[in-house]
């Protein structure tokens, strides 16, 4: 991360609002929390291209929350249409046909289902091309804005509407999380990072490392889901700083392909923590042998961070 | 002052795109469209155009990154065939929603299964109701003016809508004529700057593609797009007007050929209409009053032209270059919705489906239609069963290789 930042503590998170207040999602949404952080630090000169999923709604005819430009494109598409836009203002700014003045960051925003399935061949073209981009995952671990269905993100062990555990199915979702980080890193593209609104500062400070950066510049923010992972609206910031401290969700950054952990917890807090606190994983507590499911989540948890200490030299205790 | 020049149909879509100056061409390469758009590659390194081509991952993201940089104020030109344009066929109706103009050359190629290489209409007639625009090219010379005439058509504020420009792949894409390739300075004449309508803006922000969760504004927003489509009938007339007098080429919805007296009219698009027009010819040349319509204008429908120029004739036949499993002809439908309310319409209309996948056509086949059309206006039968072309000689080279696919050696 680059060490000259505006940003050092919750202070110095911008009042500014480019996301107004009221729009349909649902209350404690930890995408638009998501959105939100992020349009603070990239500022109102913005346009948004969306591919299907819950941010869609956000604009629903004739309104729009935002104070910057909106583009729904299609589900597996939505990287293109930056590239649609991006080329236009490149072109037409060199042939002073637009002003320099209008130019825009040009922002990718999609769900989970768009960005590891659907939209995946369309973001790899982006990133091979070296488009100058965001791209903003709100990663929700699922097809939320249809009812909660299994996506290549949902962890394993996780019940979704499509892997409803049953006494032959007893885990739920069997599959492991893709991880789309990894597939990112691999096109070397200048920047890569990992975000959770509980962690503010390391939000802001990655959203603004990439301002610095030409080319594309990915994001995956864990988006806590209160109607799908079922916990309490105002729950979102506890879960998602759960997932954190249980090493689930790392917090972490490539500049140019190397990866750097920007928060190590000291500690691994038990995985079940983190697991208790959501309906999605409840069944896993309900089985004869619980203890099964849970610690095969713990073991890869350790297996993570094991990796990361020998990789980056740090210390953390696991949970064992 | 003419600049004939001798050149492939795909080398003339080229020129169209270069002749409208376009800004954006986002590519994908698909046989038989290829050659237009390692054309334009080509220039655009050369720097004889100045526009920046991107080749894209797939047809579907090329439609999106064309209607993204229509909505950003580029003039978008890209080229696709077949599956090629069915894979990016959501986009197509996505743009018609934006309202986002551009002009998409479609080198008809027939779809898979099975694959083949050879032209039909059922890829281009897919994007039927898309809310394009679609012209369809006969020649070479149709594709470059068609070409210019398209953009002047979807980028007119009472259109603002994709435009479709279709070829036949292989005996169009392939094939060199003489062209007559229109001057720099009368195209920039003909064509003024496309001006986008609130385009994506740092200072003045708008949304594009808001989701409409109401079924009424759906409604509104589509009925619109219908009444734009629709306007596009007299916007190519007026272009067509300020084109003929400009290049000495006009170009109706329709072209009337040997119609006058015409008692049996074939109705017929693209390519083949050359080997229609050659029939009626001969038979012309025998006595017999025979006559072509050709369809340039697919959409919107030429309701009135085909109504005009069809009423009174004993017998009409539309040939389709395409099939709806279980149903038929796509055309044929609509031509005959075009005749149902007149007094005086055709006493039969014969449904003839050939050239699928590129199936020749022989001028013997050609004339066993206009025979079919003469019995039918003598026994004056009113509901005629369709013709499926395929001649013998095919057959039995079908026979041999069904034979060959058992492992059975064919008989001598």
């Amino acid at each position: 991360m680059t060490t000259a930042t505006k940003f050092k503590t919750m202070k110095d998170l911008p009042r500014v609002d480019y996301l107004s207040p009221g729009n349909p999602l649902c209350a404690g949404c930890g995408g638009v929390l998501a959105v939100r952080l992020f349009h603070k630090v990239l500022g109102p000169h913005a346009i948004w291209v969306n591919a299907a999923g819950c941010m869609t709604v956000i604009t629903t005819y004739p309104l729009s929350p935002l104070k910057s430009n909106w583009f729904y494109t299609a589900f597996a598409s939505a990287p293109a249409g930056a590239q649609g836009v991006r080329d236009a203002l490149d072109v037409l700014i060199a042939k002073g046909k637009v002003k320099p003045s209008e130019d825009m960051k040009v922002v990718v925003v999609t769900g989970d289902g768009a960005a590891y399935d659907i939209g995946l061949q369309s973001t790899s073209g982006a990133i091979q091309r070296n488009l100058d981009f965001y791209y903003l995952v709100y990663d929700n671990e699922s097809y939320g804005n249809t009812g909660f269905q299994m996506s290549a993100s949902t962890p394993f062990g996780s019940s979704t509407k499509t892997t409803p555990p049953t006494s032959r199915f007893p885990i739920g979702n069997e599959s492991p999380k893709k991880d789309l980080f990894e597939i990112w890193r691999a096109h070397k593209p200048p920047y890569v990072a990992t975000l959770s609104s509980a962690h503010v500062v390391d939000f802001l400070r990655k959203v603004e490392a990439g301002t610095t950066m030409k080319g594309p510049k990915l994001y995956l923010a864990m988006a806590g889901c209160p109607t799908g992972w079922g916990f309490g609206a105002e729950e979102t910031i506890r879960v998602e700083r759960l997932a954190v401290e249980t090493g689930v969700w790392p917090l972490k950054e490539a500049v140019d392909g190397i990866t750097k952990h920007t928060y190590v917890p000291r500690a691994l807090k038990p995985v079940s923590e983190y697991l208790k606190t959501q309906e999605r994983f409840a069944h896993l507590f309900e089985l004869e042998q619980r203890n099964a499911p849970v610690a095969a989540i713990q073991e890869s948890v350790n297996s993570y961070w094991r990796a990361v200490s020998a990789a980056e030299g740090v210390q953390v205790r696991l949970v064992e | 002052m003419k600049n004939d020049r001798l050149i492939t149909g795909n080398f003339a879509a080229a020129w169209a795109a270069r002749l409208a100056r376009v800004d954006y061409i986002p590519a994908y390469p698909i046989t038989p469209q290829t050659e237009i758009i390692e054309t334009l590659a080509k220039w655009v390194r050369e720097g004889l155009m100045d526009a920046r081509l991107v080749q894209v991952e797939s047809e579907h993201s090329m439609l999106t990154a064309a209607g993204a940089a229509s909505l950003t104020g580029a003039r978008v030109f890209s080229a696709t065939s077949s599956q090629g344009l069915l894979y990016g066929l959501e986009m197509l109706y996505n743009m018609s929603g934006w309202r986002a103009p551009m002009v998409l050359v479609n080198v008809s190629r027939a779809l898979a299964a099975p694959i083949t290489l050879a032209p039909d209409h059922n890829d281009v007639l897919a994007a039927r109701d898309s809310g394009s625009v679609q012209l369809h090219a006969e020649n070479a010379q149709e594709v470059v003016d068609l070409g210019l005439l398209a953009y002047r058509i979807a980028e007119d504020r009472r259109v603002r809508l994709p435009a479709i420009v279709n070829l036949d792949g292989f005996f169009l894409s392939f094939t060199r004529e003489k062209v007559d390739i229109p001057e720099q300075a009368k195209v920039d004449e003909f064509l003024p700057e496309y001006k986008v309508a609130d385009p994506f803006s740092a200072t003045r922000p708008v949304s594009k593609g808001s989701s409409v969760m109401e079924g009424f504004a759906y409604s509104y927003f589509h009925y619109h797009i219908h009444e734009a489509a629709q306007r596009a009938r007299e916007v190519l007339r007026e272009a067509s007007q300020d084109y003929e007098s400009l290049f000495g080429r006009r170009y109706g919805p329709v072209e009337a050929f040997m119609l006058d007296d015409a008692e049996y009219v074939l109705v017929i698009s693209n390519s083949f209409a050359t080997l229609g027009k050659q029939a009626v010819v001969s038979l012309r040349k025998d006595g017999v009053p025979a006559g072509l319509l050709k369809l340039r204008m697919l959409r919107p429908f030429p309701v009135q032209e085909v109504a005009s120029t069809l009423r009174g004739r004993k017998v009409v036949a539309v040939f389709d270059q395409n099939l709806s499993p279980g149903s038929g002809g796509i055309l044929y439908p609509e031509v005959t919705s075009a005749l149902y309310h007149l007094r005086d319409r055709p006493k039969s209309v014969l449904p003839v489906v050939g050239g699928l996948g590129g199936k020749d056509i022989t001028k013997h086949e050609m004339m066993a239609v206009f025979e079919r059309m003469r019995a039918l206006g003598r026994n004056g039968e009113t509901a005629p069963a369709p013709m499926y072309l395929m001649r013998d000689d095919e057959m039995a080279r079908v026979n041999r290789m069904l034979s060959v696919a058992r492992g059975v050696q064919p008989k001598k």
